[in-house]
């Protein structure tokens, strides 16, 4: 059977390739993606829409910002059918697997860790903050973040993450992350704009609309870090337990 | 197809990138379809979600164009030093300003990037609830083996439904084993494993029945590293599971029944054996392991 | 306040979960009222929108997220909720068979996944989100997000059943991860020609540079088009159908029986007649000429795999695929009258298949099985379940005046009049199979043979069944009502059809769709 499924692979393949005849050249200035007055107006007018530096942060944040907030949703839905399809669904005995190991955490590997988790959640706030002027932002952040957890996890054992990010704060600090992201377009359509209309923060705060924008931006991006977090933890924790938060790798 | 210029100078000089994201993208679909192991297709569908990622970012290029992030002197906030002539340098301040078309040109297309970050998120949600499915796969069957745990539901619904085994029975699936290479070493590192009929022959004969309904209730227990190390053998014939609802009876393994009982299991076979009229070849034979329950 | 409306369709749900999410860790029995309520938000928001796209002028309503108003900045700078007749009427049906299904789900949801309510009810909002803004959106990416939304949460309402629903979604996983791929790669081969992302700024740069014929254009219809079809279960990529909502918990089958496939008709029309434009999608591309008899094909197959069926959930699964093929047959004979019988079929068979799935459900906690074979006396027993549930029966066949009978005349108008005589053929045909279906269903009710041969009467006329198995015994009232609501729905929108479809005449009027011939 794996022969006779190469032939719709082909078949696509060709028809993919057929396409190709059509494409601009790579890399050509003035094909339609690059010369449209969608990406012209992005490149020449982020600065003075938004006052944001990098370009990608300020589409990602603000003119697509509801894409955005529904690839946070996406995280978090992931989240939460993870726990959804993994609680309560074991069917065997609950008894020790034959891959957990009790172990002693190595006393090289943690104390290496003690000293790195500090620098890597900095970092990681460095990265959401800093993505307004250089590449980063609160997905990328967040990821780290919620690695420095996981790290934890790897090298004490699971129960010692727990102890400091139980699933219930990952499931409250997710929500949260969201509401702050959803809080902020509702406030701006409160004050009188359309949903996710930053502009409009200026009339509450001391700032202009341009501003409003930027520190706008900051907040969603702190809302993405904060969901981004805790679903990345939770998903470490379901995933190598298999639902049960006992023993784990 | 291509005018002028021959095929291979249009598709592997000046289009070349496609073309690689083309092969890319097929690879993944393969996998995802065609292989057996329910990882290996996350696998695949990882790889096809990334040659599309692949694409769009090369569709953002620009030639001579840096990054879509302001240099300083268009920076919005920015300061710059401009060099004087009598060595002095000047701060000058500036606000935002509109850039014009040709310095429009000096910066790429900041939109592919936007988009691709959300693709990859997605990618990863979708990842990581298709790794928490297997869990839960392999939790109910004991298998990610796509041919096992078809069998698996197969003898399931059988058990449920008595009086639609007669049913199943009629219109049976066809066996479609292979002539599988028999395996002599016990110790395998893949082996293939033949395929029996297990729908109409075995449920003719109601002797067998009991006995296949003891075996495989015996072997539910199995501890799942045996399996796990046993289904790392490749059956022959994985068939495309999205198009195949019924046939999945036709093929079955072997791996799930003679475990627990190393000596006896000739017998089984043989009795089999003689029911089915397609080719067969032995099962692979278990490692040499003390069962547990 | 109100003239927000639109986002307010989709803020109400989309708190409303979260809210189920951190609430219900506490008390779980608040999600229940958290959800109902969030549902009722909504939907009263969607029928203010409605109210507010009929009274503009252009029947549409055009909502920019973030203040990009098109008087200041380029058309798709800012993402645009592009709402007209068509996308409101969808959108409607989408939040009211929410709502339903929300009331519905009080006793089904603690039974069969207990401990899990507040996970249910988050995912239940979302995808309920996801669905909306799919119908609303006017922003190609946008769409992908919103449909990977819709996606994700389903495989995990599904996921929350038996082991057998797990292994069931992953190969729904797959598939529907193929679909959305594809479409993703057909929205990026749009862009590399276009440049722009904005549904109608596709279909201006489509006619102002004359990419009719470019192969670019030609492959991105071809790769959306087989995109929306594996997620719409169009034969023959249908095969994730019948698993996935056998085995899914009865609510989840419930909410996205009637949904998910209709969404993506929808997304087909939209892509067919915004996106792409008519010219291009029925005289530039080769579909016109296939696609109807790919039709015919599916219908049959459908139609023959729900013959074969012994069980109702899997003979209401191939009868989707079924109703999925009318649909599409609908779209592609390129006929007014058959684009008319598709979206009125698409609200129809939204209300009929939640009506059959809710007395299936019904049933099987009543008679503890959905096995034809376990139905016996059942008229008796739980009239007023059975009622509802061969109204919604007797629409699929297509009876007045229930809406099935004014949407399958279209159609069949629509096929004579374009002069597709294989449509109009395969359509009365499997008409005939329904017939035969859901009468040997009725049948089987009232018999005392079972399905193996069985006499369980003994030849006295009876049923075989004792005093206590046809004492009356309806199902609790919080299912039974969103019933017999969702039938009365089903004859009330097939009285009133005539509003229903002037409503879609407003719409079709925007293009130029032929009346006569078409071909």
């Amino acid at each position: 059977m794996k022969k006779l499924s190469l032939i719709p692979v082909l078949l696509v393949g060709i028809l993919l390739i057929y396409a190709s005849k059509d494409f601009p050249e790579w890399g050509d200035p003035s094909s339609p993606a690059s010369k449209s007055p969608l990406s012209s107006h992005f490149i020449a007018n982020t600065g003075v829409d938004t006052e944001v530096p990098n370009m990608v942060t300020a589409v990602l944040g603000d003119y697509r910002g509801f894409d955005t907030m529904f690839e946070t949703v996406v995280v978090f839905i992931a989240g939460m059918a993870v726990l959804a399809i993994l609680k309560n669904s074991d069917n065997k005995k609950s008894g020790k697997r034959e891959f957990e190991v009790d172990a002693e955490p190595d006393i090289i590997v943690t104390n290496t860790v003690r000293l790195l988790v500090p620098v890597i959640q900095i970092f990681a706030f460095y990265v959401l903050a800093h993505g307004h002027v250089s590449p980063g932002g609160g997905f990328q952040g967040g990821v780290l973040m919620g690695a420095s957890f996981i790290l934890v996890a790897l090298s004490w054992d699971l129960d010692t993450a727990l102890a400091r990010f139980p699933l219930g704060r990952c499931t409250i600090v997710a929500g949260a992350g969201i509401i702050l992201y959803g809080g902020i377009g509702l406030l701006s359509m409160f004050l009188g704009g359309e949903f996710l209309d930053y502009a409009e923060l200026a009339n509450v705060f001391p700032v202009s609309r341009e501003m409003a924008r930027y520190y706008a931006i900051l907040g969603v991006e702190i809302g993405v870090g904060l969901t981004v977090t805790a679903i990345m933890f939770s998903l470490y924790a379901n995933l190598s337990t298999e639902g049960r938060l006992k023993g784990g790798l | 197809m291509f005018e002028g210029g021959g095929i291979i100078n249009e598709l592997f000089i000046e289009r070349l990138n496609y073309l690689i994201y083309v092969v890319l993208l097929l690879i993944g679909l393969h996998a995802m379809i065609a292989k057996n192991n329910l990882i290996k297709k996350l696998i695949g569908m990882s790889i096809f979600q990334t040659a599309i990622i692949l694409f769009y970012v090369s569709v953002g290029v620009k030639e001579g164009a840096t990054i879509p992030i302001y240099l300083p002197e268009h920076d919005p906030h920015g300061s710059h030093a401009s060099h004087s002539d009598g060595n002095e340098t000047e701060q000058s301040n500036h606000g935002p300003v509109v850039l014009d078309a040709e310095l429009v040109k000096g910066y790429s297309n900041p939109l592919p990037h936007v988009l691709m970050l959300t693709a990859i998120v997605v990618g990863v949600a979708t990842l990581g609830l298709a790794l928490a499915l297997c869990l839960r796969i392999y939790q109910g069957y004991g298998t990610i083996e796509e041919d096992e745990i078809l069998a698996k539901i197969e003898k399931q619904e059988m058990r449920s439904n008595p009086s639609d085994v007669l049913k199943s029975a009629d219109s049976s699936k066809q066996a479609t084993s292979r002539s599988a290479k028999s395996v002599s070493k016990p110790k395998v590192s893949s082996p293939r494993s033949s395929k029996r009929s297990k729908a109409s022959p075995k449920t003719k004969a109601k002797a067998t029945s009991p006995t296949t309904k003891a075996k495989t209730s015996g072997t539910k227990p199995v501890s799942p590293k045996r399996k796990a190390a046993a289904s790392k053998s490749t059956t022959t014939g994985s068939k495309k599971s999205p198009a195949k609802p019924k046939t999945a009876a036709s093929k079955s393994t072997t791996k799930a029944k003679p475990k627990p009982r190393a000596k006896p299991k000739a017998k089984p076979t043989a009795r089999a054996k003689a029911k089915s009229t397609a080719k067969k070849a032995t099962a692979s034979k278990p490692k040499p392991r003390t069962p547990k329950k | 306040m109100m003239e927000n409306a639109i986002a307010w369709i989709l803020i109400f749900p989309l708190f409303g979960s979260v809210a189920c999410a951190i609430l219900g860790m506490g008390n779980k029995k608040i999600c229940y009222p958290i959800a109902v309520l969030s549902m009722a938000g909504s939907l009263w928001a969607g029928i203010e929108a409605l109210r507010q796209v009929i009274a503009s002028e252009e029947h549409t309503i055009s909502y920019i997220f973030g203040g990009w108003t098109l008087d200041q900045y380029p058309r798709g700078v800012g993402i645009e909720f592009y709402a007209d007749i068509l996308g409101i009427l969808i959108t409607l049906v989408v939040l009211g068979v929410g709502l339903i299904v929300a009331i519905y789900s009080k006793l089904p949801v603690q039974e069969e996944t207990p401990g899990k309510e507040p996970l249910f009810y988050t995912l239940f909002l979302l995808q309920i989100t996801g669905l909306a803004g799919i119908c609303l959106t006017g922003d190609a990416f946008n769409l992908y997000v919103l449909i990977e939304v819709a996606a994700l949460t389903g495989y995990g309402l599904i996921a929350m059943g038996s082991n057998r629903a797990a292994a069931a979604t992953f190969n729904y996983v797959m598939l529907g991860t193929i679909g959305a791929s594809l479409y993703l790669l057909g929205v990026g081969y749009i862009y590399i020609k276009t440049g722009t992302l904005n549904m109608i700024g596709i279909q201006q740069a489509i006619e102002a540079n004359g990419l009719a014929d470019s192969a670019t254009m030609q492959v991105a219809f071809v790769l959306v088009g087989i995109g929306i079809l594996i997620k719409m279960a169009f034969f023959p990529f249908h095969a994730w159908l019948p698993n996935a909502y056998c085995n899914a918990p009865t609510t989840t089958s419930c909410l996205l029986a009637p949904l998910v496939t209709k969404v993506m008709i929808y997304v087909m029309i939209r892509m067919v007649l915004s996106v792409f434009g008519v010219e291009f999608s029925f005289e530039s591309t080769m579909w016109v000429d296939v696609m109807p008899w790919l039709v015919v094909v599916a219908i049959l197959c459908a139609a023959v795999m729900a013959l074969a069926q012994r069980e109702i959930k899997r003979m209401l699964a191939y009868l989707i695929v079924a109703e999925v093929g009318y649909m599409v047959g609908g779209i592609w004979i390129y006929n007014y009258y058959g684009f008319i019988g598709s979206i009125f079929h698409v609200i129809s068979d939204a209300c009929m298949t939640l009506c059959l799935f809710l007395g299936t459900g019904l049933i099987l906690r009543k008679a503890k099985t959905t096995k034809f074979d376990g139905l016996r006396g059942l008229f008796g027993k739980m009239p007023l379940t059975m009622t509802g549930f061969f109204i919604g029966g007797f629409s699929i066949i297509g009876l007045p005046p229930t809406c099935g009978f004014f949407s399958k005349w279209y159609l069949i108008t629509g096929g004579m009049v374009s002069q597709r005589w294989e449509y109009m053929v395969v359509l009365m045909f499997s008409t005939m199979v329904m017939v035969v279906l859901f009468f040997r269903l009725i049948e089987r009710i009232h018999l005392a043979v079972t399905e193996s041969g069985e006499n369980l009467g003994h030849g006295h006329g009876d049923l075989g069944l004792n005093a206590e198995q046809t004492r009356f015994d309806e199902g609790p009232l919080s299912m039974l009502i969103p019933l017999l609501v969702s039938a009365t729905i089903v004859i009330v929108v097939g009285i009133y059809n005539q509003d229903v479809v002037s409503l879609i005449e407003i719409f079709l009027s925007d293009y130029n769709l032929p009346r006569g011939t078409g071909h």
